[in-house]
Order: structure tokens, then sequence, then C-alpha cells
């Protein structure tokens, strides 16, 4: 074995699969791009489907990776790929007995979907805006007064061909549940509305939430997606949709409209696909070897896959998935593939 | 004195959520919570015996009454023959049956 393992990307799928390598006495070494460890999580406020705050995951994480001395280093941003070397865009070379790509997924830009006004009208947001809300403490609208009616929509930058993104991104159905729920809690007198086009409740618990959130917390449910938002004269947001299961249009005026973004393909995935030879799927996220036996590696001898970066999942599933890497690194380094 | 020219102006179909009044809405949700919980799986419709000759339909029924469109909902309502099918059926394990009484005897003052 030559050289450390190589992993590319700080955030809970790196930072899981440096320890669980480290517990099996493999060296590993983390190049992150930003200047912090716990990529994305790092925004989030509540997880779902428990509301455990984001931080008693990352915290811990980012303790136990300095604590067990594996070595990060960070402003790495990576240019090419392969399974015995990494290159940085600073012409550095690095040596690599296995590479793992947990450079995750990119947050649609919700400015895409233009018809919806995000950046255009005040008193619209993303998912990932009413999270960062809920962290600094205040939610509110853009001129600070307190939201009676809130529309949420789903698959916004998801199931969309005009926007180039085919894949359901698995977890904005229990998000927009969960943020519903916290809305709710926050403003108890305010209407939440959540437009869906498929409640796509997969996990342990989520079903139950939404169920909850049916009935104990009087969210109400519509199928069908808005086509448009129009800003009103006093800066509210007037919606259009198909209330599908009585077929008929559905117009209404909102204080607060949350778009509930999907996870698309990193834009650096194309370019370490071509360097790596690891494919990518059609969707844009690197494809696992086998979708049963395989899921953690790449088609590319000596890389692995861990993460959003495969396709989108939780934060449970990330996890398990830098467990199992670490063991097929581990047979890898071993036996070779 | 009007003119007839042969054609007329059709009624905008559009829910308009801003003009409607939720609050019998809410009170039939408040004295029924278990009907939120409603995933519009249709099974309730399926089984209708009414919705085998007619064009009743509860699942629509109740989504319009949630939506505060209450106009004529009565009269549809008084095509269930109350026979209780559609609550074998529920996978939420809405009482349907009641869900049309207790809407019914909301809406009949209307």
């Amino acid at each position: 074995m030559k050289g450390r393992v190589v992993i590319v990307g700080g955030g809970v799928a790196g930072m899981q699969t440096a320890l669980s390598l480290k517990a099996l006495g493999i060296e590993s070494l983390i190049l992150e791009q930003s200047r912090q460890l716990g990529g994305k999580l790092t925004g989030w406020h509540l997880l779902f489907p428990t509301f455990t705050p984001a931080q008693d995951v990352v915290a811990p994480l980012i303790r136990a990776v300095r604590q067990s001395g594996i070595q990060t280093r960070f402003g790495c941003k990576v240019v090419s790929v392969d399974s015995r070397r990494v290159i940085l865009d600073s012409g550095e070379r690095i040596d690599a007995a296995a590479v793992v790509l947990c450079s995750g997924s990119t947050l649609f830009n919700a400015k895409i979907k233009e018809e919806y006004g995000y950046g255009i009208y005040d008193n619209v947001f993303t998912s990932a805006d009413i999270e960062q809300m809920m962290n600094n403490g205040k939610v509110a609208m853009a001129d600070g007064r307190t939201p009676e009616r809130i529309a949420i929509l789903h698959c916004v930058g998801s199931r969309d061909e005009k926007v180039c993104q085919r894949h359901c991104s698995k977890v904005c159905c229990i998000t927009a549940v969960k943020q519903a729920i916290e809305l709710k809690k926050l403003f108890p007198d305010a209407d939440v509305f959540n437009f869906y086009m498929d409640m796509r409740m997969f996990g342990p618990g989520y079903e139950e939430l939404y169920r909850r959130a049916q009935i104990e917390h009087n969210i109400h449910f519509v199928r069908g997606r808005i086509s448009e938002a129009s800003p009103l004269m006093d800066s509210r947001v007037q919606i259009k949709a198909e209330d599908t299961l009585t077929g008929r249009p559905l117009r209404m005026s909102v204080d607060m409209l949350v778009l509930m973004v999907g996870m698309r393909a990193n834009d650096d995935n194309a370019f370490i696909s071509s360097s790596s030879g690891a494919e990518l799927a059609e969707n844009g996220f690197f494809k696992p070897r086998n979708s049963f036996m395989d899921n953690v590696l790449s088609t590319k001898e000596g890389i692995f896959l861990v993460g959003t970066i495969s396709s989108p999942k939780t934060v449970g599933q990330t996890l398990n998935e830098a467990s199992a890497a670490a063991i097929r690194i581990a047979e890898y380094l071993r036996y070779g593939n | 004195m009007a003119t007839n020219f042969g054609f007329s102006i059709s009624k905008p179909r559009v829910i308009d959520m801003d003009a409607n009044n939720l609050r019998k809405s809410d009170d039939i949700l408040a004295s029924m919570p278990q009907l939120q919980s409603c995933i519009g799986c249709g099974a309730c419709t399926a089984s209708c015996t009414a919705g085998n000759l007619t064009s009743f339909n509860f699942r629509k029924v109740h989504t319009l009454v949630r939506r505060g469109e209450y106009t004529g909902v009565y009269e549809e309502l008084n095509k269930c023959m109350l026979c209780g099918k559609c609550r074998l059926l529920c996978p939420r394990g809405i009482n349907t049956r009641a869900a049309v009484m207790t809407i019914k005897r909301t809406l009949g003052d209307f």
C-alpha cells in the first residue's frame, strides 16, 4: 500500500469515511474546498424526521476527526482524479492508495425557475433560506412582518425536464413536511399549504410525521404544481396551481412562498469523471458499479463513492455508506479489487 | 332589456382562496380531525355504490369543501346512500360515512 487514502470533500460523508478508515487502521487525508469541515449540514437547522439539531451530528464528527489526528487540508480544489493520485488546481499532485469521492451535490439554483420569482420578489424563499433563518433565530417576511399564509412548493429543480433535472431529489418531501411543522409551530395562526406532486415518504417515521402534520398541525396539502407566482401591490405573492384532486384551477395570495430546492449533480463531476474514467449516470451523478452489491464503488477500480455524489440521499444513508466504503477500501488495499 | 346575442359568458372555474371563507371547513375539520389525513387515493370513490350510477365522488366533494367551495355540496351529498363501503376501505381509517353526515350537518344551514 502506497500513500494514504485521499478523501475529496469534508462534509459528513468525508468525515465519517475518514473515521471508519481510521478504525480499521487506515490513514487518510481529507481535501476540503472551503475553509471548514461540515459541508452543507453546517447551514442546516434541524434534521427530519426527529427534529435533531444538525449540529448534534456535525459537531461530534468534527471533534472526532480532530481528536483522531486525521489530516485535513482546506482550500483544496481538485481538478483531476485517478485511482493513484489527485491533482489540485495549484498543480500539486497528491499520491493516493485509493480515492473516495465525498464531494456531495449542489443545491438547485431556484432563480432558474424564473416563473417562481426567486431573487425577484421579496417574499419568495428557498428551503435553504428557511433553515438559515431558523438558525439565525428569526423567520419573517422580507419586511419583518409575521406571515399569515405560507405556501411550500415541492419539486423545485426535481422531476423537471425543463431544467434538465429528471430525477427525484428524495429528501425534499420530508423536508417540506418538517419545515411546514416548524413554521406552524412558530406561527400557530398561519395557514400553511404544501403543493406536492407525490408525497414520497420513504423512510422510517416519515409517513407518521406526514400524518401528524395533517392531523395535529392542520397543514393543508394540495396536489398540484404551482405554475407561476406574481407579485402583489403589498409585496405578497399570488400563486396559481391546479388542485388536481378537484380538477379545478386554484389561485391564492400568500405572505411567503418557500421553494423546496432539489439536489443536482456538481458541475465538477464532469471533469472528475473524464479524468478518472469513473462513469456518470444520465442525471450527472456518479454511477455505482452495481446498485445492489457495489453501491460505494465507482465504475473505476480504486475510486469509491460516498454520499450524495452518487445520488440524493439522507444524512443517515450517507453515514452508513461511509462505513460500508471503509470496509470495501480495506479489502481493496489488501486484495485489490 | 337584455338582448340575446346567442352566446354566454362562462363563470371562472378557478378556486379563489382569497375570496373563499374557510370557516365552515375549519368547523368540519375541528369536529373531525381525521378527515385531514386524506391522501386522495380514491378508494372511497372506487367502492361507492352511488358513484357507480351517478357522478357522485366523495373524494372530490370533500376536497372542494376543504377549499371553501360549498356551492352544491349538500345536494351532491344527498346522492350518498350511507352504505358505508367506503369506510371499510379507507387506508387512513377515516370514518367517511360520518364525514358525509358531518359535512351535511355543517353546510345544511348554509
